[in-house]
């Protein structure tokens, strides 16, 4: 790149003055007179004026260039649509075109672009995959846009990259690029509602008699919440809580017995349930496939 | 001479508080400063420890948040506003010839305004709740950004100590400003026109000025923001349609100058210290005012490239981008110019000299960091990661920092009469300066890694723990420096060599007069021919005024 280039010259050449003069002009300790005094000289503070001003330009004019290449607002070709909400503090992900919503993770097909709508639903985040490109912040009241494409096959961390509050650290973002096919597969169970499997320990009914429907929404079972994430495909995410601890049952009793031991502060609720609960909602919840 | 013309009664507190002294007021808001400093650092302190490795819990969240929050909020207003305002305030006067500051009760008033606004914000960590409406002091970053600020997301009254206790203390800073400014252009003695004051001198009044630009801003939307939380307004409150953005421009048209205002008084001291210790005139006076007086305009016109990640249009972006390259020029010029004091000197390594240098190369490399991030591209990568951290360490830490180290080492033998002790100056300043280096240096690397700041953990194998490990042992190796400081100093005070008058065979007016200073400053007044009246004095045959 052409700025390091620049700063890699202009670095070496400050440095090596400074040090040199620093070795070359040390005090010797025997010296009678002062040095001779220079006041200035006008040729030589022009020519660093001027050249300084050269390569200021020459910055300028190449970075506007890739400032308007870069344009972000206007999908690309062919991209997949992604509706990006940042809340305190997990990520949502709505596939507009494909009609389903998801969490923390987010799927895409190997080599195609991807269309990101950023919003938030309560303060400042900033949605950033560094892999894959920069960074760009959700703000309320306001939609950016980002767009990127993963060419590799693989999993790319991320994270929000705006304080927004107490468990700012643990807003992680995970970026799962697949093949085709791969990305077909996902996106059809994806669509499909909850799994009706039978819960002989009762946690569909414990799930639906608590208050976790408030704030969570199972398609198929219960759509009145929308605050949190939707639990629809939970067994499908590697992670909970937007990449704070990984998926396991012990990881979802925990979870559950109390939220704040894996993410302090967040924005889910200790409810207090007994063991006997935690066990039947998490053999539920181990059935959302 | 009257030895005590304020106060009837002796007692040493009494005349201290009640004091409208240009040198004691400066000397206390050094002394508030240095006090803060070692607050700030202790809270940095616990924020290395935290983050030594992944996953750590020394501290909580929320304490973290509020630590970083304090540590920023400490280092800008508590500690880089007072040390400048307090040099600014004892050494004007003396440079320019003057008795004392043109309104010295402002003056106290202004002081004392910034003290209770200092003690306020810390009275938050026994007062005040947070985010999450536990205990404790203000967690919303040095910038609190909207919504995050409103009181649906910050219920505490935190944010409401962090508001009052920086409008008291910048109320304080502007009134300041404004005695800054009518001292320089109205008290200057006999024959010292605008360019032939000190170069100080200079810097301190294009400092003034920006601080009276800049600040009333942050006070506005200070007060704009209590607005919306203790009498229900909407000016930020996103949930009844605020746009948040509103605050960043405001808080950055304050914030980028504030960068600015920090680092002037450094370019300040280091213009002083490297001529003396090169025993050569400043190098080029008339391009530094120049300079100085860009940098001030530009510095007005470069704020939203704090904002490039937040959806602005190509074209606002080039502006910003461009501005902030611009501002580049001066700031080089500057740099250029002491390199050229330095080419052909008889350069004596004195602490404060040590201190000068290492503020030129240090700040060299913060500048360049700076220009990376000017690139818009490739801010969109690194804003908001542990590389802006590193970088504005740089900026103030190898910068700021090193330059008020030069100034305490260089100018503390004229205040108390004492000097310092050379060898332990020296090993302070090895010890800083590979603390510094090696805290801020990795912080570049972890940023470029993906580390975004302010985050109270960060995970396993995402190649981060190696990085921030070197920083907290950086951390560690400052803690030598800093200690042997303050042991400097207490030794000094009691047992320091006596300085005389001229201890460092400098040119400045100040150095005219006893140390300490009498407190009327000056027997008679003096009338000057140049730039550097004692050089005339100490080279009658060749005085300076003949080449201005
Ligand atoms: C007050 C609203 C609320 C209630 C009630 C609630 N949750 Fe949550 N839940 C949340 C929020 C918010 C999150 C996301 C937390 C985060 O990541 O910061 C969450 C996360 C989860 C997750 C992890 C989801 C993921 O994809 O990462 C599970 C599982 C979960 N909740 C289960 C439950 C169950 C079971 C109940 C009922 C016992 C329940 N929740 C009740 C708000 C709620
Ligand atoms: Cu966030
Ligand atoms: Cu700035």
């Amino acid at each position: 790149m052409l700025v390091f280039g620049v700063i890699g010259i202009i670095f070496v050449i400050t440095q090596g003055a400074l040090v040199w003069s620093l070795i070359r002009y040390r005090a010797k300790g025997n010296e009678i007179t002062e040095p001779p005094q220079i006041y200035g000289s006008n040729p030589i503070e022009l020519a660093w004026t001027v050249i300084p001003i050269l390569i200021v330009f020459i910055l300028f004019l190449v970075t506007t260039r890739t400032i308007y290449s870069l344009d972000m607002q206007e999908p690309p070709e062919g991209a997949l649509r992604v509706k990006v909400t940042g809340h305190q503090w997990w990520w949502e992900f709505e596939y507009p075109d494909l009609d389903f919503v998801t969490a923390g993770e987010l799927h895409v097909p190997k080599g195609v672009p991807v269309f990101l709508d950023l919003r938030s639903a309560d303060v400042i985040h900033s949605f950033w995959v560094p892999r894959l490109s920069g960074k760009t912040d959700c703000i309320p009241n306001r939609e950016n846009h980002l767009w990127f494409q993963a060419d590799e096959i693989g999993t790319w961390y991320g994270q929000c990259a705006e304080f927004c509050g107490t468990q700012h650290a643990k807003m992680l973002i995970r970026v799962i690029s697949e093949e085709e096919s791969e990305f077909e597969a996902w996106v059809a169970n994806q669509k499909l509602d909850a799994p009706q499997v039978p819960t002989p320990l009762n946690g569909k009914e414990m799930f639906l008699s608590l208050a976790c429907v408030n704030c969570h929404n199972v398609n198929g079972i219960m759509m009145q919440g929308g605050f949190a994430p939707n639990l629809t495909h939970l067994m499908s995410r590697d992670t909970i809580a937007s990449g704070a601890a990984e998926n396991t049952p012990e990881n979802l009793k925990k979870w559950l017995r109390d939220p704040n031991s894996i993410k302090d502060e967040c924005r889910m609720p200790n409810m207090m349930l007994t063991e006997t609960q935690i066990d039947s909602l998490v053999e539920f919840l181990t059935t959302l496939k | 001479m009257i030895d005590k013309p304020y106060s009837p009664r002796s007692s040493k507190l009494h005349e201290w508080v009640t004091t409208a002294d240009h040198k004691k007021l400066g000397v206390m808001y050094i002394v508030c400063g240095i006090i803060y400093l070692i607050v700030a650092g202790c809270e940095a302190l616990m924020i290395r420890w935290q983050l030594a490795v992944p996953e750590n819990d020394v501290l909580s969240a929320e304490t973290y948040n509020a630590f970083f929050t304090m540590h920023g909020t400490t280092m800008i207003f508590l500690v880089g506003m007072p040390i400048l305002l307090g040099a600014a305030n004892y050494f004007i006067p003396l440079m320019i010839g003057a008795r004392d500051m043109a309104f010295p009760r402002l003056n106290a008033f202004g002081f004392w305004l910034f003290f209770f606004g200092g003690l306020l914000l810390y009275f938050s960590f026994l007062g005040g709740q947070g985010l999450s409406g536990e205990e404790g002091a203000p967690d919303v970053g040095w910038f609190a950004y909207a919504p995050l600020t409103s009181t649906t997301f910050s219920p505490g009254s935190s944010t409401d100590y962090w508001i009052i206790s920086l409008f008291v203390a910048g109320m304080g800073s502007i009134m300041t400003a404004i005695n800054l400014v009518t001292t320089i252009l109205t008290m200057r003695c006999k024959g010292m026109t605008l360019m032939k004051m000190p170069i100080f001198a200079w810097m301190m009044l294009v400092d003034a000025i920006l601080i009276l630009i800049a600040l009333p801003t942050l006070t506005a939307i200070q007060i704009m923001l209590l607005l919306d939380r203790q009498f229900g307004a909407h000016f930020f409150d996103a949930q009844a349609g605020a746009d948040p953005l509103i605050w960043q421009h405001l808080f950055w048209f304050f914030g980028h100058p504030e960068v600015y205002i920090l680092i002037l008084p450094g370019f300040a001291f280091v213009s002083e210290v490297t001529p003396v210790f090169s025993r050569k005139v400043l190098f080029g006076y008339p391009l530094m005012v120049i300079a100085t007086i860009s940098i001030g305009f530009i510095a007005l016109g470069v704020w939203a490239h704090h904002m490039f990640a937040t959806g602005l249009s190509p074209t606002v972006l080039a502006y910003f981008s461009g501005a902030t390259f611009l501002i580049g020029v001066p700031t080089g010029m500057k740099i250029f110019n002491w390199i050229a004091t330095l080419w052909g000197g008889q350069i004596r390594f004195a602490t404060p000299m040590l201190f000068a240098v290492g503020f030129i190369a240090m700040f060299t490399i913060g500048g360049l960091t700076g220009i990376m991030l000017a690139v818009v591209p490739m801010d969109w990568q690194l804003s908001d990661t542990y590389f802006v951290v590193g970088h504005f360490h740089f900026v103030l830490f190898g910068g700021l920092l090193f330059a008020i180290f030069s100034g305490f080492f260089y100018w503390f033998p004229k205040v108390t009469g004492k000097m310092l002790n050379e060898t332990l100056g020296k090993w302070q300043f090895w010890f800083l300066f590979a603390g510094f280096l090696l805290t801020f240096g990795p912080m570049h690397f972890s940023g470029f890694e993906g580390m975004p700041r302010r985050i109270y953990t960060y995970m396993p194998n995402r190649g981060l723990e190696f990085y921030n490990m070197l920083s907290s042992i950086g951390a560690v190796v400052q803690i030598f420096g800093f200690g042997l400081f303050v042991v400097n100093v207490l030794h000094s005070l009691r047992k320091g060599k006596p300085a005389g008058d001229d201890p460092w065979d400098a040119w400045t007016l100040e150095w005219s007069t006893t140390s300490p200073p009498p407190p009327w400053n000056f027997a008679t007044i003096p009338s000057i021919a140049s730039r550097r009246p004692l050089w005339d004095t100490k080279h009658p045959d060749d005085p300076d005024w003949k080449y201005e």
